[in-house]
């Protein structure tokens, strides 16, 4: 079982993984409308499978209804929002505003991200800002925090208690700078980690081995980003269309080699035995279930892979799950 | 040397931006549209054949050497009727020669062109943009290239998940600016460089509009 670290915030993930719990977390995309009582549908088929949900920000740069409103709209329907945040949209005023926003509303974990550039959204003539960067941004929470003071140096009545989060891409390249960009973010103040979608696990493994060699599992902590494929065509897509996702041919050929009709059971399959995988590695405290437009199938998933029940924060004397220490 | 690396507009918009405008004068010049090919004198020419071909009475051309140039105003005004009896000039310079030209005539002036970047002759015929003059230079700790200009998001801080082997995750003709400070880091034994956490940019470098006067004891500020 992993140490016990302290807790800094009251943040339902931390104290989870604070307590050394293997951690489930998972995504909702908030709608390209108004209809808020789409994420209370979506956010109801998560809870209770999963310890707190991300909410995105206005992913690949299709303009939807803003990641802050949707956290306290998951919140009130009692969900634990982790808030998306990129620094493409707003500059350092406007970020620290909505950073007060939510912490008004004590939405306790944020995730910090530079976003995907413009010209995939549908404003691709649009500017974008990047006034500060994902790494500037991590730093900037962290002193909003720890010394209650605007980037600016003004004191903050009531400062923000909020977990604070990075994303890690360990296939992009050049792969050598992948762990030392990890180290540079945990420097800059990221508490926990969620990872790109990992299919590639020999890739994954020797990222980690470099996390461990430097000690940074303990300075952090590491949840691993899986996604089920839903059909062939999608890891196909994955493949060849996203950038910095690497799905070995192997994976691709073993959904292409499925009837179609069984393609979704198979992906699943893949999905689970990633997690077992995942399970046996130094240093991952948890999952990421990243179920794109497929949000129900993460009770399955959590179930299946022995996730489930999640632990109860009120029951005291709780054994954990089982993690790796080898 | 560097380049005002320029694109002509759509014939419609020319047009709709000379629509009420009988009478044109059209000005190239002899510097950057002459070497990036969109207001030299074939160009001139050839817009010259469009514009009368589309019922516009062209009253003369010319190509200045150096649109930008303070000279010009003197030249323009030597050139007498064709010129002062136009309704509108066209001009196929960069937004600095239209803005000479528009300070020193005082006539209505039309762009032929776009200004896309201030860029620098890379190979023969290529230019790329490798400065924006933000006013806060970093180069020194990046292997003297500059991610402000050369990476899509300006990150300062190292290479965003996107990277493409080697490429720009939106344009795979354009190489990752963190991928090439890399490599060059890498080959000058300063891979430390890249730890260093670089501060949120002081965008009062020099606000904009920039602005910049030599002082009277001879030094500039």
């Amino acid at each position: 079982m992993r140490e016990k670290r302290t807790p800094r915030t009251s943040s339902r993930l931390e104290k989870i993984l604070a307590e050394g719990h293997l951690a489930v977390t998972s995504e909702c995309g908030p709608p390209r409308g108004s209809d808020g009582a789409v994420l209370e549908k979506k956010g109801a088929m998560l809870k209770g499978y999963i310890d707190v949900v991300n909410v995105t920000d206005n992913q690949t740069s299709m303009t939807r209804l803003c990641s802050l409103a949707a956290s306290i709209r998951l919140k009130q329907a009692g969900l634990e929002p982790v808030l998306q945040m990129v620094t493409r949209d707003r500059n350092r005023i406007a970020l620290q505003s909505d950073i007060l926003g939510a912490a008004s509303f004590d939405i306790n974990n944020i995730l910090c991200l530079t976003g995907d550039h413009q010209s995939f959204g549908d404003c691709k003539t649009g500017q974008n800002v990047h006034d500060i960067d994902s790494m500037q941004l991590l730093q900037m929470v962290r002193q909003m925090r720890d010394e209650g003071l605007f980037i600016g140096g003004d004191a903050i009545s009531r400062p923000p208690e909020m977990f604070i989060g990075a994303a890690a891409n360990p296939f992009a390249d050049p792969f050598e700078i992948r762990v030392p960009r990890l180290a540079k973010k945990i420097a800059a103040g990221a508490e926990f980690i969620q990872t790109q979608c990992i299919y590639n696990m020999e890739k994954f493994e020797a990222w980690m081995q470099g996390v461990r060699d430097r000690g940074l599992h303990e300075e952090t902590y590491i949840l691993a980003g899986v996604t089920p494929f839903k059909t062939a065509g999608m890891a196909k897509y994955m493949r060849s269309r996203v950038p910095g996702i690497d799905v070995p041919d192997e994976l691709v050929k073993r959904m292409s080699d499925t009837p179609k009709e069984k393609q979704a059971e198979e992906g699943i399959t893949i999905c689970l035995e990633t997690i077992e995988r995942l399970k046996e590695i130094e240093g991952v405290c948890g999952f990421h279930i990243m179920a794109i437009e497929w949000e129900e199938k993460v009770p399955e998933i959590v179930q299946r892979a022995g996730l489930y029940p999640r632990p109860d924060l009120e029951a005291p004397g709780q054994e954990p799950a089982k993690v790796a220490t080898s | 040397m560097i380049r005002a690396i320029t694109r002509q507009k759509t014939e419609e918009e020319i047009d709709r931006l000379l629509d009420g405008c009988a009478r044109v004068f059209i000005i190239g010049c002899g510097t950057c549209t002459t070497l990036t090919h969109t207001g030299g004198e074939p160009e001139v020419l050839a817009m010259s054949t469009r514009l009368s071909g589309a019922g516009k009475l062209v009253t003369g051309h010319t190509v200045v050497p150096v649109a930008c140039d303070h000279l010009t105003g003197e030249i323009l005004s030597d050139i007498g009727s064709s010129l002062s009896q136009a309704d509108v000039l066209l001009i196929m310079s960069c937004a600095f020669g239209v803005q000479t030209i528009a300070s020193q005539l005082k006539m209505m002036v039309v762009p032929a062109l776009d200004t896309l970047f201030v860029g620098k002759e890379t190979a023969p015929g290529e230019y790329n943009e490798i400065c924006t003059q933000c006013g806060t230079c970093i180069i020194g700790e990046t292997g003297g290239i500059c991610p402000v200009t050369a990476c899509h998001k300006g990150l300062v801080n190292g290479p965003c998940g996107g990277t493409d082997n080697g490429k720009c995750e939106i344009d795979k003709e354009k190489d990752c600016a963190w991928t090439l400070i890399y490599n060059r880091l890498k080959e000058l034994g300063k891979l430390d460089l890249m730890r260093k956490l670089q501060k949120p940019r002081n965008c009062l470098g020099e606000p904009s509009p920039g602005k910049f006067k030599i002082r009277s004891d001879g030094w500039g500020e």
